[in-house]
């Protein structure tokens, strides 16, 4: 396996750093700077993982994230990138059944892994039911974070089937309900700007009350 | 079509289709991640690589050394556009420093660099050793210290914006009850979850920019400044949008960087801005100081209303009109309304939703709070009194439609008003104090000229092609409902296309024009189609009844398919007879708030809007906006700050983790509820927006229920615990 990416200076690499600069920086050099060595060529590296119920391998540059990989290399472009950093939600999907920001993981951390995704709940002829839910209630607007908020939904509601506590639990011994606050608690990493938030929270709950 | 008088009954008034609850036609797209936004569009061209921009390190100075020798080294640069070696490029609409070139740095994340190289990790890789030698210079970064000596705004139409009706000083200093306050907004951020982005390619002279962008028809135009290019040889493409509240009402810097990207490279580029990039290389809402004096009577009748704004801008930027609504929201003889513009050097301040206004109600409708409990009087009731139906500084123009009356009166009645606690911090339900607050609110109801082409095919199938965008706030779905009702189809035999520059001019996104303008534009060019088919078919096209596919008429009938295929443009513009009325929109807010009394967290319990804008074209989409305006309203009151650094003038917290708009856990079930009013002046569909509405007045219900939930007043915005738990009730 590849570790992190060499920084080891060659004289080759400053000389052609050198020449490069000559040849195209047409801006003054300050004083005292020094030339960083060119980088060797970056690391990369097979993964094999099951998206949407369909495998898949990829020989990716390992700095690419998961996020990245869907979006990029697969064109899997459902699961969006709204802030790269673990912020917004819009990434989410869901691995090994549970739900990530898969902007914060790397391609090649899921080897092995099952990945679903958007696409992978249903289309638009034959959508999932939270999908259905979220258009009946109009629980989205300008549809950026739509992918993220329904991938977590649907996460949502088996985190609480399964008696996952979260912050605003009140009782752990008792069977857990699908409230409106456990709902909303739940999905606030998921965020939407244009604030359709009251409508996502009845989608969820048509389908709590229905399983 | 010209409209030159108002609305009398027409085509529209059968409202068979419009005006009905529907399901968004985009929504099967959105929900199942298949709608394309600018960065996705893998499909349009091949050969794509990726832009990485670099922002400047300082806000105000010069580039004196930029050394890419490193970057151009590393694996997979194709290219490296830099801001020294590129001459700066021109102002597009709404542009106030150039967005990209030349050594001055005139705010902080400017771009300076663009990296291209054949994968986006290659790319950023790059930037990151680009180095980078500024020479610092000082500027101005406090509203504050710069507020003072800040000249009238003459940035709107030239003159001082200052008006002054009757005696100010003298009625204010006769009043019954004086009220003098200050009150503070700061800078926010449009935040929108897609990131500015765009893929460029070039074709010889032509260039295509598929983006993300509110306003088609006029960044053509821009692109062409920009680039010092004809804007015949630009494409803008803008199906989708991942939301922009105002932020992409402009060119900004991914297109123009995308575009110089792609000619340096030889390849298609896409870039899309890192979103710690978008806070201070973007535009955001300008901070804002007010100050309210209102006199009144007894009775609480207003006899003298003064607000004043200040806000800062870089030089050549506008001010925040802060004083609008003040100029039409409530009577009062003795007026006076000023805004003054400071020099500053933070990053480039522009629209917002409901620009000016949205941090005008945050003063004006906590004064008039505190003005009611100087008169011991109802905040409904004090609002009522002070009701107009003529503009109060322009007595001769008349409101088209204004029922704030009536808002106010089944606002609180529906939300169980009455019931409020009129003792200030006097309500306590367990470990909650319990406060209830309400705003009127108004936001003027704009329109514009807007042109469609509808397409007839041999099945029956109606196709609407107009640039204008959808940007949450449901174009696609009002525009096929509109194309439904004129051409009697059903809604599922209409296909609408937006967004492409090589439509039809709409009016675009902004403003709330939007639907009111987009919808007279399709209502025209039906027309126009509807007299094309009973040309062809011999007989008079405005006389005859579209209706379930065919056509009646005198005599006789016909399927549509009869038609066969055919294609009509038109175009709605607007006469001056506008000018004879004030258009707006009118609201009453609601909010009730429950704060911990002992650490002082405040959690939104209820919200309801009541809203008067006319004919209401899709119940669905509008609530959502409203929904969605009050939630952005409660992050305005409760959280949203950027924080300036005034050493280096910058916003601080420049992600979406620092700065906090609210999340799910924030926001109750909310309450919207449509007045069943028809403008009659605003258009033939008699109908105005509400996108921005649904932001002016929230904000000031919530600090009033705040203010009501513990008994203090915080008159700094945001409304963080901070501010005020050490003077809660004692526990």
């Amino acid at each position: 396996m590849a570790g992190p990416i060499s920084l080891k200076v060659t004289r080759r690499g400053i000389l052609a750093g050198g020449a490069m600069s000559a040849a195209v920086s047409q801006v003054a050099l300050a004083k005292g700077q020094v030339e960083t060595p060119s980088a060797p060529p970056p690391a990369h590296q097979k993964v094999r993982l099951t998206v949407n119920g369909r495998d898949r391998e990829l020989d990716v540059d390992t700095r690419v994230t998961l996020l990245d990989a869907l979006r990029e290399h697969m064109k899997l472009t459902g699961t969006k990138k709204g802030c790269d950093h673990g912020q917004c939600g819009a990434c989410t999907v869901m691995v090994n059944g549970e739900r990530i920001n898969s902007c914060l993981s790397l391609a090649v951390m899921h080897d092995g892994d099952e990945v679903t995704t958007i696409e992978g709940l249903g289309t638009p002829e034959n959508l999932h039911p939270m999908q259905d839910a979220f258009i009946e209630y109009d629980g989205y607007q300008c549809g950026y974070c739509t992918p993220g908020q329904i991938c977590s939904a649907v996460a949502v509601l088996e985190e609480i089937k399964q008696g996952v506590p979260s912050h605003v639990t009140q009782d752990l011994s008792s069977k857990m309900q699908p409230t409106n606050l456990e709902m909303r608690e739940r999905m606030s990493g998921n965020i939407c700007r244009c604030g359709a938030y009251s409508n996502i929270a009845e989608a969820m709950a048509k389908l709590a009350v229905e399983s | 079509m010209e409209y030159n008088a108002p609305a009398g009954k027409n085509l529209f008034d059968n409202a068979k289709v419009v005006g009905k609850p529907t399901r968004r036609i985009d929504g099967p797209l959105k929900t199942t991640g298949t709608a394309p936004y600018a960065y996705e569009r893998h499909d349009v061209v091949p050969g794509q690589v990726y832009g990485y921009v670099l922002g400047a390190g300082i806000a105000k100075g010069r580039i004196a050394a930029m050394d890419v020798s490193a970057a151009r080294a590393m694996p997979g640069v194709l290219a490296i556009v830099t801001a020294p070696d590129t001459k700066p490029v021109g102002k597009g609409m709404g542009n106030t420093a150039p967005l990209f070139g030349g050594r001055d740095i005139a705010h902080y994340h400017q771009a300076i660099a663009l990296v291209v190289a054949e994968t986006f990790e290659q790319a950023r890789a790059a930037s990151s050793v680009i180095r980078v030698e500024y020479e610092r210079q000082k500027g101005a970064f406090d509203l504050a210290s710069a507020a003072p000596g800040a000249p009238l705004d003459t940035t709107r139409g030239g003159e001082p914006d200052q008006v002054r009706t009757g005696d100010f000083e003298a009625a204010y200093h006769a009043a019954y009850v004086q009220l003098d306050e200050r009150y503070t907004t700061p800078d926010e951020s449009h935040a929108m979850m897609e990131p500015h982005a765009s893929i460029a390619a070039w074709e010889g002279e032509k260039l295509t920019l598929w983006t993300s962008n509110q306003m088609i028809a006029w960044n053509k135009g821009s692109v062409g400044d920009i680039l010092d290019m004809e804007p015949d040889n630009v494409r803008l493409d803008s199906p989708y949008l991942g939301g922009g509240f105002g932020g992409k009402l402009f060119v900004r810097a991914d297109a123009v960087l995308a575009a110089l990207g792609a000619k340096a490279a030889g390849r298609p580029v896409k870039v899309m801005l890192q979103r710690p990039l978008i806070y201070n290389n973007t535009t955001h809402r300008p901070a804002s100081i007010q100050r309210l004096r209102i006199g009144a009577g007894k009775d609480g009748r207003i006899s003298a209303i003064a607000h004043e704004g200040w806000s800062g801008n870089l030089p050549g930027g506008s001010g925040e009109n802060t004083v609008q609504q003040t100029r039409q929201l409530y009577a009062g003889d003795h007026r006076l309304t000023a805004n003054y513009l400071a020099t500053l050097d933070l990053p480039e301040g522009n629209a917002m939703r409901a620009p000016g206004e949205a941090s005008g109600h945050m003063a004006l409708e906590v004064a008039m709070d505190e003005l009611a409990e100087k008169l011991d009087m109802c905040p409904v009731e004090l609002r009522i009194v002070n009701d107009t139906q003529t503009v109060p500084d322009e007595p001769e123009i008349k409101f088209s439609d204004r029922n704030l009356v009536r808002c106010l009166r089944e606002g609180a009645e529906r939300f169980g008003w009455a019931n409020r606690n009129k003792t200030p911090g006097g309500l306590r339900d367990g470990r909650w104090l319990i406060g209830m607050g309400m705003a009127a609110g108004y936001r003027n109801g704009p329109v514009g000229k807007s042109a469609a082409r509808v397409k007839l095919d041999r099945r029956g199938r109606v196709t609407v092609e107009t640039d204008m965008t959808d940007i949450g706030t449901g174009s696609y779905t009002i525009i096929a409902q509109t194309a439904a009702e004129v051409m009697g189809v059903p809604l599922k035999q209409v296909t609408v296309r937006l967004g492409d520059s090589a439509y039809p001019a709409s009016a675009g996104s902004g403003g709330q024009w939007g639907a009111a303008s987009s919808t007279a534009g399709v209502y025209a060019a039906c027309v126009n189609l509807r007299r094309a088919i009973g040309e062809k078919l011999g007989f008079d096209g405005d006389a005859a009844t579209f209706d379930n596919s065919r056509i009646a008429v005198d005599g006789g009938s016909f399927a549509l398919t009869d038609a066969g295929a055919l294609s009509a443009t038109g175009e709605m513009t607007y006469g001056d007879f506008q000018d004879d009325y004030s258009v707006g929109t009118f609201a009453s807010h609601f909010c009730e708030i429950a704060v911990d009394a002992y650490t002082g967290e405040s959690f939104i319990r209820r919200m309801l809007s009541v809203c008067d804008a006319g004919r209401i074209l899709n119940p669905v989409s509008a609530r959502s906006q409203v929904i969605g305006a009050m939630a952005m309203s409660v992050g305005a009151t409760l959280t949203e700050e950027l924080a300036v650094d005034k050493r280096f003038g910058f916003f601080v917290n420049h992600d979406m983790a620092g700065y906090e708009v609210p999340v799910h856990a924030d926001i109750p079930h909310q309450e919207v509820v449509f007045l069943d009013t028809l403008d009659p002046v605003i258009s033939p569909m008699k109908a105005k927006g509400v996108g921005e509405l649904g932001i002016c007045g929230p904000t000031a219900a919530v600090a009033n229920a705040l203010y009501n939930a513990t008994g203090i007043r915080v008159r700094e915005y945001p409304l963080t615990l901070d501010k005020y738990l050490d003077r809660l009730p004692a526990v």
